[in-house]
């Protein structure tokens, strides 16, 4: 099963050790985002109001958080209003308890997933299993990452990280599916039979929602082979999870998103399929539908000035499409199922900033605003990275470094402390320096002359040079 | 036009040439240059490290510095970027109203050399003459923060003798990202080795940006590897005359 969560096994560095070593992996990756960030550059480019409208987007995501328990209040009335069932759950174990009741309660053996990021937050797949019941992704990428006993590596292609012969393999492995060609029509083809007879055998699917508008309590998933359409209009029971932070007031502000969404994410004009659905239709869909409103640490952040703005986020997934970081280390390097930029800010927020492993990912990142320059909704990365950078360090323990940056910046503080530091630097570098060059520091600073040289502190420096040449 | 250079930390320590460069150009360009010796550093590496209190410190002395400056000018885009972007941040996660009204005040004087010259001072073509290949890395910063746009590549074609290649992906981060180098060693060492095969690939003799910190970073790759090819900031091309070379 495609095992989920946020919380990370072990730091960012740790497991970005891994990651790096995995050259196939690395190929796959550069492939894939450096073809979906041209695409993207391309499809964004044909629109000329792109840039009012990503204003737009960040306006209504905002007022929406300025006013979210009002918002969801009205979500409520209206799903109700309209036969549906609605629940509040305020951590990933009530969420999960909410769903595995209601599957339960219908003598489920097996579930249909769908576009449901917010489950692998709330690692429900394992939560159903306790109670015998199988979860079975039918998403492509997801199914692939479950087939595999992986996790996910993308927010948007999950199995962004897997090659077509290693699909292949596993297709024949876990599908029994004849395949002599990694073709991926044939490749299709098989998930696709497999996929027919849990579409028509499966009385209860589980989805995600992009979004959810409360003037009308309908829900919204956007997706791109239709899949998600089978899950959310034949079982007869339907269970959607969304975080709270997804609902929106009326169609119009929908109309919006449903522009931003697909250029931004999969770099097209509008993505195949669009689902709304409104609690339940006599005779049409499922006869039973249950919306779980999902908390999970999200009030918390709300309740942070700088860190809101994370709640914007429509999974696009354009930030992890044109981070560097991501491009190398993939997205298991980030340890939870939100990977890429918005991870390293939205993990550790979820968890509260206790989190030990989750605090490394702020670190994640060399601050080269690529994501922010993507984001469609003007998620001001960068800054939260830094503001959250801020926050761990506070709350930890007097560090070696934090030492060492004190000293610096009591050094810097004063010009003559800083002249004195250049000149002590000076004759301390002696050793170090050969040719010019420090080919190998010491302690916390071997990271950089691990893979590259330095320059030896000159003779004079900038100062010493005007002192000398315009103060006579 | 009194121009005060900010020279930054780093310039200061390890690369004076660059600041001896942006004060030739900018006296050859009729500015009337001037180094306040009470400086020392933006703080960008601390705020960037997560230690705001100690930025802040720098942040204000910085201000103190600079206050009755007409213009500030530095050749580096990150630093500007520090000042211009962050500056107000600082002020604000501080909740510190004064300071947040003086950085109001001084952070758009300053400005970083290529845009300076290009959008301040009008001046595309600063007479300068350095006959080499040379490809031209857009940093981070000042593309993305500072939005200097193709300022530095103006200057760079018109100067004479210059042939000017183009680096594949160029909008793509070198992979310093200050204690991010150190910090997260390994993914930085894996992005700097696609910018400096980017950078082989073109077969040039140098490897010039607005910021010795990237230069920093790519020309400490190009000399582990004994590739041959070198950086060079900007402020010392565009400073180097057929009388005169700087770079
Ligand atoms: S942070 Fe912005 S770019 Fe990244 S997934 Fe969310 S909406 Fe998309």
């Amino acid at each position: 099963m495609s095992a989920g969560g946020i919380k990370p096994k072990t730091t960012f560095q740790q497991a970005a050790k891994v990651t790096l070593a995995n050259s196939q992996m690395r190929r796959n990756l550069r492939h894939a985002t450096t073809t979906i960030r041209d695409k993207r550059l391309r499809t964004v480019a044909e629109l000329p109001d792109w840039e009012a409208l990503r204003d737009e987007g960040a306006r209504i995501k905002d007022h929406v958080l300025a006013n979210l328990g009002e918002y969801l209040l009205d979500l409520e009335a209206s799903v109700k209003r309209r036969g549906g069932h609605v629940h509040w759950a305020r951590d990933a174990e009530e969420a999960r308890e909410i769903v595995a009741k209601i599957a339960a309660s219908h003598g489920a053996r097996e579930v249909i997933k769908v576009k449901s990021i917010s489950t692998d937050e709330i690692e429900l797949n394992a939560a159903l299993e306790r109670h015998g019941i199988r979860a079975i992704e039918t998403d492509l990428a997801e199914l692939i990452v479950q087939l595999a006993d992986d996790r996910p590596s993308h927010i948007l292609v999950p199995a962004i990280h897997k090659g077509r012969a290693e699909i292949r393999d596993l297709f024949r492995a876990k599908l029994g599916a004849e395949l002599l060609t990694d073709d991926p029509k044939h490749l299709a083809e098989a998930a696709r039979v497999y996929l027919r007879e849990k579409f028509l055998t499966t009385k209860v699917a589980v989805s995600g929602a992009n979004f959810a508008v409360a003037e009308s309590g309908t829900v919204c998933v956007v997706e791109s082979e239709g899949n998600g359409r089978m899950c959310v209009t034949l079982p007869d029971v339907l269970i959607s999870v969304m975080g709270i932070e997804k609902v929106l007031p009326t169609w119009q502000d929908a109309a919006v998103f449903l522009r931003l969404l697909p250029r931004s994410s999969t770099a097209e004009r509008m993505n195949p399929y669009t689902s709304f659905w409104s609690g339940v239709t006599e005779g049409d869909g499922p006869q039973e539908f249950h919306l779980v409103l999902l908390d999970n640490g999200r009030t918390d952040v709300l309740a942070d000035d700088v860190g809101r703005q994370t709640l914007r986020c429509i999974r696009c997934s354009a930030c992890l499409n044109v981070c560097p970081v991501y491009e190398r280390t993939g997205g298991h390097a980030y340890g939870s199922v939100y990977p890429g930029p918005i991870g390293a800010i939205l993990t550790p927020q979820l968890l509260h900033l206790e989190d030990k492993n989750a605090n490394t990912l702020p670190w994640a990142s060399s601050l080269c605003g690529a994501c922010y320059d993507a984001c469609p909704v003007k998620i001001n990365i960068p800054e939260v990275l830094l503001y959250l950078r801020g926050k761990i360090n506070e709350a930890k323990p007097l560090s070696a470094e934090a030492v060492a940056f004190k000293t610096v910046a009591w050094v810097m503080a004063e010009p003559h402390r800083f002249e004195g530091a250049l000149k002590l630097a000076r004759t301390g570098q002696g050793p170090l320096v050969k040719d010019g060059a420090i080919h190998a520091l010491p302690g916390l600073l071997s990271g950089w002359t691990d893979a590259r040289d330095l320059p030896a502190f000159p003779k004079q420096s900038f100062r010493e040079w005007w002192r000398a040449s315009r103060e006579r | 036009m009194n121009v005060d250079l900010f020279i930054t930390c780093l310039n200061d320590a390890l690369f004076p040439r660059t600041g001896e460069a942006t004060v030739r150009l900018l006296e050859r360009l009729g500015c009337d240059v001037r180094f306040n010796a009470a400086q020392t550093c933006c703080g960008q590496m601390h705020f960037n490290s997560g230690y705001q209190e100690d930025a802040l410190k720098l942040v204000r002395h910085f201000v103190e510095t600079f206050r009755d400056a007409e213009v500030v000018v530095a050749p580096s885009g990150s630093c500007v970027g520090m000042v211009r972007d962050l500056y107000v941040k600082a002020a604000e996660w501080a909740g510190d109203e004064t300071l947040l009204r003086e950085v109001r005040l001084l952070a758009p004087r300053v400005f970083e050399l290529s845009e300076f010259l290009v959008h301040h001072l009008g001046v595309e073509d600063v007479g300068a003459y350095y006959p080499h290949r040379v490809t031209y890395h857009q940093t981070c910063h000042a593309m993305r923060v500072l939005r200097v746009g193709d300022a530095p590549l103006k200057l760079l074609q018109n100067v004479r003798g210059l042939m000017l290649v183009a680096l594949p992906n160029v909008e793509q981060c070198c992979g310093f990202g200050g204690t991010f180098s150190v910090k997260n060693a390994d993914t930085s060492t894996a992005m700097l080795a696609d910018k400096v095969q980017n950078v082989l690939s073109t077969d040039v003799e140098a490897c010039t940006a607005g910021d010795n910190s990237c230069l920093m970073h790519i020309g400490g790759g190009l000399s582990r590897l004994r590739s041959g090819t070198r950086v060079v900031h900007l402020a010392e091309i565009l400073a180097s005359t057929e009388q005169e070379v700087f770079a």
